[in-house]
């Protein structure tokens, strides 16, 4: 495995709707499975992509039809990159109640967030809270005897 | 009540065992029926232990989880019992992640979750 391949760029401008992003995360997916990317680092990239569009969609833009969810994603065979940004007012990550307190633990919303940090090597927040830059390295198959 | 489009519910001495008919569940159309017609089951059907078989879920979004958060509460209201079970590893984290584990009751296999229903029903019969 060489980490000097040239990663391969996907970008697209996604309407502000829940229902119309799937088929973009599907394309990711496929370049990943390309590139021998294993099914739980998959199942990561799919949770982190899911949860940060449908934040940008429903929190950033607020379903606005006349704003867009901007994404690019960088895929390489051992490193996924995206950068993902709304066109809403930005907010404070820090602002966002921790779902995995006790009291917390019933809230039904909230979680997207932690999952999100809990599958990516890196979440980066820049533009006011408008744009997520997510990194996954590749995890090493297990050596063979 | 009329066919369900998201669960397929079977009845086992007297616990509803509600299977998913989606192996992603991430559509927000869908996140809607699937939890009316959870809510029904403890809400219009009175139905008092439920078990969730997950063996056919690959994928589900945090508004799915959210969905049975929702549902655990309309249960725990209602004194209706709910288990999860036959949730494969991927899944497992997510719900450890965001520590779900510690709300929801979670058995390995369905046969326990019946045996565990089976118990607190002697037991509550004194």
């Amino acid at each position: 495995m060489s980490s000097n391949t040239t990663p391969r760029v996907i970008r697209c401008a996604l309407p502000s709707s829940l229902a119309a992003y799937h088929d973009f995360i599907q394309q990711v997916l496929e370049l990943l499975g390309e590139a021998q990317w294993q099914t739980a680092d998959l199942f990561g990239v799919h949770m982190a992509l899911e949860e940060s569009i449908n934040n940008a969609i429903r929190h950033g833009n607020k379903e606005d039809p006349a704003k867009l969810v901007h994404v690019e994603c960088q895929i390489s065979e051992d490193r996924f990159w995206a950068k993902i940004c709304d066109e809403g007012e930005g907010y404070d990550p820090k602002a966002v109640p921790d779902c995995c307190s006790p009291e917390n633990l019933e809230v039904p919303g909230g979680r997207g967030l932690t999952l999100i940090c809990a599958y990516m090597t890196s979440v980066k927040y820049s533009e006011c809270g408008k744009c997520l830059t997510l990194e996954k390295i590749r995890t090493p198959s297990p050596k063979a005897d | 009540m009329g066919a369900m489009r998201r669960i397929d519910v079977s009845e086992s001495a007297n616990v509803s065992v509600v299977r998913f008919k989606d192996q992603k569940i991430i559509d927000p159309e869908a996140i809607q029926e699937l939890g009316q017609e959870l809510f029904d089951l403890v809400e219009k059907e009175d139905r008092k232990k439920l078990v969730l078989n997950f063996s056919n879920v690959e994928f589900l979004s945090s508004a799915a989880l959210g969905k049975l958060i929702t549902f655990e509460k309309k249960s725990k209201r209602r004194d209706a019992e709910l288990i999860l079970t036959n949730i494969s590893p991927e899944i497992y984290q997510v719900f450890a992640i965001t520590n779900l584990d510690k709300l929801f009751q979670i058995k390995d296999s369905e046969a326990d979750a019946l045996l565990f229903c089976r118990r607190s029903f002697l037991f509550a019969d004194g």
